[in-house]
């Protein structure tokens, strides 16, 4: 086999991409369809609240074409990370969704799937023994972390998909390290590793090399080198938008870390060969020892009550910060011998509220302030109830010199006191050292 | 001496977060002449940054140029957990404004 045909039709199943240009790709006939659904870039609520990235409609919206295809061209299709957060239950769901279409349709498919989430004793266990370590600028990981988590994800390798792929046309699988199910077909194939995860590491965000990450790429990967083909008219794949690729939402521009070793582009070659496709090659590969997988959870830490007030009065506007201080104080003091409170905040827009403390420009020149409150306590009638006197307290405050005696802000919502639910925050962001790269990461096999 | 500011000379000009723990930022320069002549210029440093974002070295975890996309990377320990209390830019994506004060020597 001298080459491997993958298509990955967008950079987030959900988002959608053009059927056309899908349809355009799939007359290359790929050996496969690859498709990531998951990322921590929206936050750490949907791995606390279980919430999927994108709606129920988006995700049928888009398996239904892909199963289409794979129907159509007898082709495996890979889906990792699935929901999102790549937790078990949004692994079943896509299960679940599978099946409906297929039935629906009359696909016939096996199935297999691979769970991510992590058993917490395991991580205990890991942790007694000095195997778990921080990756990037956290703590170190205490039992007390991880029984606050949620649910504690990781992400997957290769291995899992390579012994799953013989028995199954459609892998979905949890949690898992982004290139993986573009880079596993080739490496079951003995490809250069270094080429199926750099071709991973590109396409993985669909699109997003040529210009659009809601929108198809073609990979080719042949022995000394890969090729990479966008669609579309609007698309631009070049030499530097490739090379400038592996730049985005990265550490570092050419060390890339994963399951099983570090990604070396930095001697990688790019070159642009016409008709929108850019061939690249002379990447490097550096297996780790030991085997890491990196663990994901987050932990509830309280819940949030917000208001939504605008300030024009010039005069009030240049003593906003000893406004705020003011009540600031007053309320961390009422509320001082209650154990429900945590903090109240103040976005103030037009001064800060964006970059808040990298803020460049020292000095208020608007003519107007937005004041977003944010109250955190323990129980949300607590952080109502900081609301509540933040919201009076900035509205009555008798700063020096006031005339316009009726109140100092103009609110725009009723209820004044917004509840926002749960807020959440990442706790668990650490390196596991595995002996398997598969055991954690159960397969089981189905049939539709 | 002129220079150009440091929009002038860039196509991508971005922050963005990297993982929940960190805040990148690209700079990828327009064509491989600014970018040889940005990087030679030494404008560009770690102390420069500390005092654009007011932080302290060790905050500062990438300080690399890349020359095959002829772009400069710098990424920053994020203020704050990435979506939890006191948020202000979820994505990281408004973060990039200090950057944009930068001047460099240029010869027309």
């Amino acid at each position: 086999m001298d080459e491997i045909r993958v298509l990955t039709p967008t950079g987030m199943l959900g988002y959608g991409f053009p059927e056309e240009n899908f349809w355009k790709a799939m007359e290359r006939k790929p050996h496969v369809i690859a498709v990531d659904s998951g990322s921590t870039d929206s936050g750490p609520q949907k791995l606390g609240n279980g919430s999927l990235t994108c709606s129920i409609e988006d995700y049928i919206r888009d398996i239904s074409i892909l199963l289409k295809a794979a129907h159509q061209d007898k082709i495996p299709l890979y889906i990792s990370s699935a929901g999102g957060t790549g937790s078990n239950s949004q692994v079943d769901l896509f299960v679940k969704l599978v099946k409906e279409i297929s039935n629906r349709n009359g696909y016939s498919f096996r199935i297999a799937t691979i769970y991510a989430d992590i058993d917490k004793s395991l991580i205990k266990q890991k942790i007694a023994k000095g195997q778990v370590s921080p990756c990037g600028p956290i703590a170190p990981l205490t039992d007390h972390d991880v029984d606050d988590a949620v649910t504690i994800v990781a992400q997957m390798g290769v291995e899992p998909y390579l012994e799953a792929m013989d028995n199954a046309d459609i892998i979905i699988s949890g949690r898992s390290y982004d290139p993986v199910p573009i880079a596993a077909m080739g490496i079951k194939h003995g490809f250069d590793a270094a080429l199926c995860w750099h071709m991973g590491k590109i396409m993985e965000c669909g699109g997003l090399c040529a210009g659009n990450a809601k929108d198809c790429i073609m990979g080719y990967l042949r022995r000394d080198a890969f090729v990479l083909e966008a669609f579309g008219e609007k698309s631009q794949c070049t030499r530097r938008s490739v090379a400038a690729h592996t730049l985005y939402e990265k550490t570092h521009p050419y060390y890339l870390a994963g399951p099983g070793g570090t990604l070396d582009v930095s001697s990688a070659i790019f070159e642009e060969i016409g008709e929108n496709r850019v061939k690249v090659s002379n990447s490097s590969f550096i297996p780790a020892d030991p085997y890491t997988i990196k663990l994901e959870g987050s932990k509830q830490v309280g819940f949030r009550s917000t208001f939504i007030a605008g300030m024009r009065d010039p005069l009030a506007i240049s003593k906003i910060d000893d406004i705020l201080d003011e009540i600031t104080t007053s309320l961390r003091e009422s509320f001082r011998d209650n154990d429900e409170f945590v903090d109240i905040i103040f976005h103030v827009y037009g001064k800060n509220g964006v970059m808040g403390e990298y803020e460049p420009q020292k000095v208020i020149t608007s003519h107007e302030l937005g004041i977003v409150a944010e109250a955190v306590a323990k129980s949300q009638e607590t952080a109502q109830l900081i609301c509540s006197k933040a919201r009076i307290g900035l509205l009555h405050n008798k700063y020096e010199g006031r005339k316009a005696t009726a109140g100092n802000v103009g609110f725009i919502f009723t209820p004044l006191e917004i509840p926002l639910g749960e807020v959440y925050q990442f706790n668990v962001y650490h390196l596991m050292e595995v002996e398997d790269p598969c055991a954690c990461f159960p397969i089981s096999y189905t049939k539709v | 001496m002129k220079t150009k500011n440091i929009s002038e000379l860039t196509s991508v000009l971005r922050s963005k977060n990297a993982g929940p723990l960190e805040l990148t930022f690209d700079l990828i320069f327009s064509s491989k002449e600014i970018y040889d002549t940005v990087k030679a210029s030494n404008v560009i440093t770690r102390e420069l940054i500390m005092e654009l974002y007011q932080v302290s070295d060790d905050k500062i975890i990438t300080f690399e140029y890349f020359d095959a996309a002829e772009a400069l990377k710098i990424t920053l320990v994020r203020p704050r957990p990435e979506a939890s209390i006191g948020e202000i830019d979820m994505h990281g994506c408004q973060q990039h404004v200090p950057l944009l004060s930068i001047e460099i020597p240029f010869e027309e």
